[in-house]
């Protein structure tokens, strides 16, 4: 792989009181990796006066607790600390846990899913066959609480957003675009596709757990029938959608 | 100990200052749309720190208080009264058990707020009591609503005034730069930072927008961003150049380009004016922003020292819970205006 100037994390000023270190400005997998270990060190090893650290696809979130003489004292120890190696080259972290989610998919449960398939070169069938063959890894939770950017599919699912806009997609719902999936953790419009239907509630208020998925954590895709979903639904007092959760290391 | 909701305001919320530090998991801080008006509000009722209060967008309803205690009135002035007598703003009242307050439309600027002396009992997650409607915690008050309050710790207090910060109508954003601010064109910043918008009604607990007669301020390079993480104040640039600015419950992460951020202490002067007010954006350094941003704690301290006693006329009983000690609005307008 090439490597692009344009690539070399840069520590930028994010408001008053948080840096960002920044490792591209597009979407590239290596560099949500990069992201990824560079939060993991992180939280090893915290940096003195920060109070959050949160990784995105791209870039990663540190906040300070102070002024200009806190910033620039956390600046340099993000300088520092991404100086020890070259983030570029971080392997994929093994999973730390998996989880195995039941989704019914197209027809009423998924109404976009024929033209997802579509747009990435495949009948239906194979779409659900793909999508339920490949693990897909917790990239970053954000947008709303709980809800997590699952990816990366290969590349054929490079789709973009549809261009209307679905006003609106219940909880639960699979969608997809641009290689990744989400299961949506409240009725909201998309401009994704939305391609099947989970039990699955990412966030749920009052639950013990209220946020189920987590940085480390990979997803698999198994097909249920509509009827099986619908049984499902009807009875869900954990929101978990007859989820199954297995520890890996 | 309570006060019964009757109903009419269609979006009141308890507000507190919201949730920080969950930007991991993908929860905006949320909290009061006016935090100023918090601070106030607890300065008034001499409390030790900011309480919960009553958030109440535009228009207001009937309110029966079964127990006795002081509230203060701060944010938007709303047209109120007690069992029919004239409350004014910015002041505390003693309300006694079995009155009916009773609060009309903001008569300027967008959201008012009611703090009861003794706080609100509401559940607590993640240690706020703070609704945050987009991520589903908390909902807006439904009429017959009943809001638990604490008991006010003194009911004897004298009747406490202050001449609030002029934030109603309109006038100059100070903004720093962020991580994006240099994917615009050097001539796109400069008219953006020369341009005069006006307040959209596109305005809400999520975000306000701005409007401009002609002008757009987008970037060629807004296409194939990576979402990134995005704050309150943040300043996007959605569609082909409107700014939207990120308020209290914004999204945590967003793929529209920041010409930069709004500094916190100019947020509740956006959130205030109704929609049509005018506004200008005006770059300016870190060190400067640093310098014009309080402490919570310096903040409270300096609102303490203007709160002053009501000065009660014996001559004008009836007319005493609308007494203005200093007439509690003036024109919002910044010095460098």
């Amino acid at each position: 792989m090439s490597s692009h100037a344009s690539d070399t994390p840069v520590i930028l000023p994010l408001g008053l009181t948080a840096l960002i270190v920044r490792f591209g400005l597009k979407a590239r997998p290596e560099l949500t990796v990069a992201v990824r270990a560079f939060v993991t060190d992180l939280e090893g090893d915290p940096i003195d006066e920060v109070t959050q650290i949160a990784g995105s696809l791209t870039t990663v979130m540190v906040e300070f607790a102070g002024g200009s003489d806190v910033r620039a004292r956390v600046q340099a120890a993000l300088q520092a600390r991404l100086s020890r190696r070259d983030w570029s080259t971080v392997a994929r972290p093994d999973p730390l846990r998996r989880w195995t989610i039941p989704v019914a998919f197209g027809d009423a449960f998924g109404p976009d899913l024929s033209k997802a398939a579509q747009a990435a070169g495949m009948t239906e069938t194979n779409a659900v066959e793909d999508l339920c063959a490949t693990e897909v890894e917790v990239l970053t939770l954000g947008f709303a609480p709980g809800q997590a950017y699952l990816g990366f599919l290969d590349p054929q699912w490079n789709i973009p957003r549809m261009a209307e806009i679905n006003p609106s997609v219940p909880a639960g719902a699979l969608i997809l675009a641009i290689r990744q999936l989400i299961v949506f953790t409240n009725e909201n419009p998309t401009g994704w596709h939305h391609i099947g239907q989970t039990g699955f509630l990412p966030f749920v208020l009052d639950r013990t757990d209220p946020i189920l998925l987590r940085g480390g954590d990979v997803l698999r895709f198994a097909p249920v029938s509509a009827s099986e979903m619908s049984d499902r639904l009807a009875n869900n007092p954990d929101g978990l959608g007859g989820a199954k959760l297995e520890v890996l290391r | 100990m309570s006060v019964l909701f009757h109903g009419n305001g269609p979006a009141i919320s308890i507000q507190d200052l919201g949730r920080p530090g969950q930007i991991a998991a993908g929860l905006s801080r949320g909290g009061a749309m006016d935090r100023l008006a918090l601070f106030e509000a607890a300065a008034l009722l001499q409390a030790p720190q900011v309480l919960p209060a009553l958030e109440v967008p535009g228009f207001g309803g009937a309110f029966t208080f079964q127990t006795t205690t002081r509230i203060a009135l701060t944010g938007a002035p709303m047209a109120a009264t007690l069992d029919g007598s004239t409350l004014a703003w910015n002041r505390t009242h003693l309300i006694p058990a079995g009155a009916k307050l009773t609060l009309g439309a903001c008569v300027h600027g967008s959201y008012g707020y009611v703090t009861f002396a003794g706080g609100i009992e509401s559940p607590v997650h993640l240690g706020s009591q703070a609704a945050h409607l987009m991520a589903g915690i908390g909902q807006v008050l439904s009429p017959g609503a009943e809001i638990c309050i604490g008991a006010d710790p003194d009911h004897d207090a004298a009747q406490m005034g202050l001449v609030p910060d002029a934030r109603l109508d309109g006038g100059v954003l100070h903004v720093v730069a962020g991580p994006q601010t240099d994917l615009f064109e050097t001539e796109t910043q400069q008219a953006f930072f020369a341009a005069t918008f006006t307040k959209s009604n596109r305005a809400n607990r999520q975000g306000i927008g701005l409007d401009h007669p002609s002008l757009k301020f987008g970037t060629d390079q807004a296409a194939g961003l990576a979402s990134d993480f995005i704050m309150q104040g943040d300043i996007q640039q959605t569609g082909d150049g409107v700014p939207y600015v990120l308020m209290a419950e914004c999204q945590t992460m967003g793929g529209y380009p920041r010409i930069g951020t709004v500094i916190p202490d100019d947020l509740p002067k956006l959130a205030q004016a109704q929609p049509g007010k005018p506004f200008t954006f005006k770059l300016i350094s870190r060190d400067d922003a640093e310098s014009r941003s309080k402490s919570e704690a310096d903040i409270l301290k300096g609102l303490r020292a203007k709160v002053a006693p009501v000065v009660r006329n014996p001559a004008d009983m009836s007319d005493l819970l609308s007494y203005q000690l200093i007439s509690g609005v003036t024109a919002g307008h910044d010095p460098e205006d």
